[in-house]
């Protein structure tokens, strides 16, 4: 079972990524750099949050370009795991891995604090280990968090069950103030039809330590470990 | 050759940028303004090759579609100048 942790120009949750899958699960894990044009027998590809080439243009706009989008994209083709965390997960819709876009948040402010989020759905390689409806705390941090998609796309979305995260409030209701940026529908996270591929705007990586005073992330690694090591092909 | 590019968000996208920036000009004191959209114009400048029009405006065309719009959120147009 190996991770791999994309490093792109501008990635800065890519240790904290690193930390958690190597010394807190204790899977194998290697750095992808952003000019890689393979994946080094990576399982499971991390692209971690940060502000991955400036994110001039728009957030993950200039990422699709990077030599190691390629073989990524294969990866997922294949059914293999891609999980984008904030920065990440902006990536993985501007490369089309993941439908909708993240936009401005809704207040225009770039938000660092703690909300609640829940988890949806439990048959995903990386909610696996959570119970349905776990309310998690987690961070955020970001300026560009603001889910979107059109009405008939969220509306697939519920219908396939691909909104794994939405945020709520400690009691897990769904409600506007609950809803830092304004996403659609709450929308914390979403996952491809596959459900191979997943993205979240808020940091499991960040809150996976009781020693920093919060371990409800971990739950998202464990999973994507027990699912390796269920899988037969591994 | 110059492409001056616009890139907009869908209108069916709220915009909240352009709502800060339409409150911002009604407590300046400017009455009457309705809405405003925030959007981005790209200036680029071509080099000369040879190319017809048709193959310019087919080459910023795909310019816009693969990077400068995201087709999810934003729509774009463009000029061919020169």
């Amino acid at each position: 079972m190996k991770f791999g942790i994309v490093i792109l120009p501008g990635s800065n949750c890519d240790h904290d990524a690193m930390h958690v899958t190597s010394t807190l699960i204790g899977a194998q894990a290697e750095f992808l750099w952003h000019k890689d044009t393979d994946l080094k027998g990576a399982d499971c590809v991390i692209i971690p949050g940060g502000f991955a080439y400036g994110d001039y243009l728009r957030a993950g706009a200039l990422a699709k370009f990077a030599p190691i989008m390629e073989p990524i994209r294969r990866h997922a083709a294949g059914g293999g795991l891609v999980l984008g965390i904030c920065n990440g997960f902006q990536v993985l819709t501007e490369v089309g891995l993941l439908p909708g876009a993240l936009m401005r948040n809704q207040h225009l402010r770039f938000l660092g604090r703690d909300v609640f989020i829940r988890a949806e759905q439990t048959d995903t390689p990386f909610t696996s280990q959570l119970t349905a409806g776990q309310i998690l705390r987690t961070p955020i941090a970001h300026g560009e968090g603001n889910y979107f998609a059109e009405a008939a796309v969220l509306d697939e979305l519920e219908h396939n069950r691909q909104i794994v995260f939405r945020y709520c409030d400690d009691e897990g209701r769904l409600t506007a103030e609950a809803n830092p940026n304004g996403s659609s529908r709450n929308i914390a996270g979403v996952c491809n039809r596959e459900r191979n591929v997943v993205g979240m705007m808020p940091h499991p990586e960040r809150c996976s330590e009781a020693l920093l005073g919060n371990a409800d992330g971990l739950g998202i690694f464990r999973s994507i470990a027990a699912s390796l090591a269920h899988s037969p092909s591994l | 050759m110059k492409a001056v590019v616009v890139v907009e968000l869908k209108p069916s996208v709220l915009d909240p940028q352009g709502k800060a920036i339409q409150h911002s000009l009604s407590s300046l004191g400017f009455g009457g303004v309705e809405d405003v959209r925030v959007g981005k114009l790209f200036k680029i400048t071509l080099a000369d090759g040879g190319q017809s029009r048709d193959q310019v405006e087919s080459q910023v065309r795909q310019m816009c579609e693969r990077l400068l719009a995201n087709t999810v959120i934003e729509t774009f147009s463009y000029t061919l100048e020169g």
